[in-house]
């Protein structure tokens, strides 16, 4: 482990479910307006996800409406109040770009079945 | 205690504000550092405290004079050695004593931090100066040239200080007022906002203000 690992290891969560390319997933988005808080749900599909310590983040795909809408969550951020997986898909890639080029049926992820 | 600690720049992240706004930090090893010699205005003509950067790795090839300097102070030998003004009375620091982050900074404490910036070669007057050179294309026959450097007859020479090429990067810079954002005792770790001068080990000092 390097130096940096080591001191951003003391940032980082530990509560977050185990999800892989290609989940659907509900992100529970805390949004603070003024003085109050509350929670938006954001659920799509994991299309990336870039590590790198508490600089991780994920890239969630929805289809909002007819148009494709995409979020960049910092994995580690207070932003995410959590993560919830709503099904799994099988896929072959670690990155999912070519979703974008694709819409309607030719969409949708072949759905697995994953014991968690 | 001190006014300053020496420490080694571990790398840049990012931490996560309550309210989930992004922190740049620097990541700063800071020792712990030990006080190697006491300067007095009776010995030396000023008081400082002569502080040395302790490293899991210990200096090698230390020169005799200096393996002396390390020994009558009873303190492992480190690779940089640097003064600093006391903040108390001399008496309270003594030879051997081991200074830590903690005990010098607190959270939210603007610091001035001290390090030699990446060397850059030789660079033009873009990069070195920030001219702003000529139009890439459309017939333009003036990319990055200095352009120039004066009037003509009069004063028939370069006035001093003239921006040119040459070599940029690796002197000391001094980033001024940066925020402490955490110290990591157990780690010896400080974070601080912002850019820090060098490259990832290269060592610094941090300043207060």
């Amino acid at each position: 482990m390097n130096k940096l690992e080591f001191v951003e290891q003391e940032f980082m969560r530990s509560d977050l479910p185990n999800f892989r390319i290609g989940d659907t997933v509900r992100v529970h988005v805390r949004i603070t307006e003024g003085e109050k808080s509350r929670i938006q749900i954001f659920e799509g599909v994991v299309i990336a996800r870039k590590h790198g310590g508490v600089r991780e983040t994920i890239t969630v795909r929805k289809n909002s409406f007819g148009y494709g809408v995409e979020r960049v969550f910092p994995l580690h951020s207070t932003v995410v109040d959590q993560i919830e997986v709503v099904r799994s898909a099988r896929v072959r890639r670690a990155k999912l770009y070519f979703l974008r080029q694709r819409r309607g049926k030719a969409a949708r992820l072949q759905e697995i079945r994953r014991d968690r | 205690m001190v006014e300053g600690m020496i420490g080694k720049k571990i790398g840049m992240t990012q931490i996560f504000r309550e309210d989930g706004v992004v922190v740049p930090v620097t990541a700063i090893e800071v020792g712990p550092c030990v006080v190697v010699q006491k300067k007095t205005i009776a010995r030396e003509g000023y008081e400082a405290v002569q502080v040395g950067l302790v490293e899991s790795s210990a200096a090698k090839n230390v020169t005799r004079p200096l393996r002396g300097h390390f020994q009558r102070a009873q303190v492992a030998p480190s690779r940089i050695l640097r003064e600093f003004k006391a903040l108390v009375a001399m008496d309270e620091i003594e030879v051997g004593q081991e200074i830590r982050a903690d005990a010098v900074f607190q959270v939210n404490e603007k610091v001035n931090v001290t390090g030699k910036s990446k060397g850059k070669g030789f660079q033009g007057v873009i990069k070195r100066h920030g001219a702003h050179g000529g139009r890439a294309s459309h017939g333009s026959m003036f990319h990055r040239a200095p352009g120039s450097i004066g009037a003509s007859a009069y004063p028939s020479r370069v006035i001093k200080g003239m921006g040119m090429p040459g070599h940029t990067g690796f002197r000391q810079v001094t980033v001024r007022n940066l925020e402490v954002v955490k110290i990591m005792p157990d780690k010896n770790v400080l974070l601080v906002k912002g850019a820090v001068p060098g490259h990832n080990g290269s060592y610094v000092l941090i300043r207060k203000k």
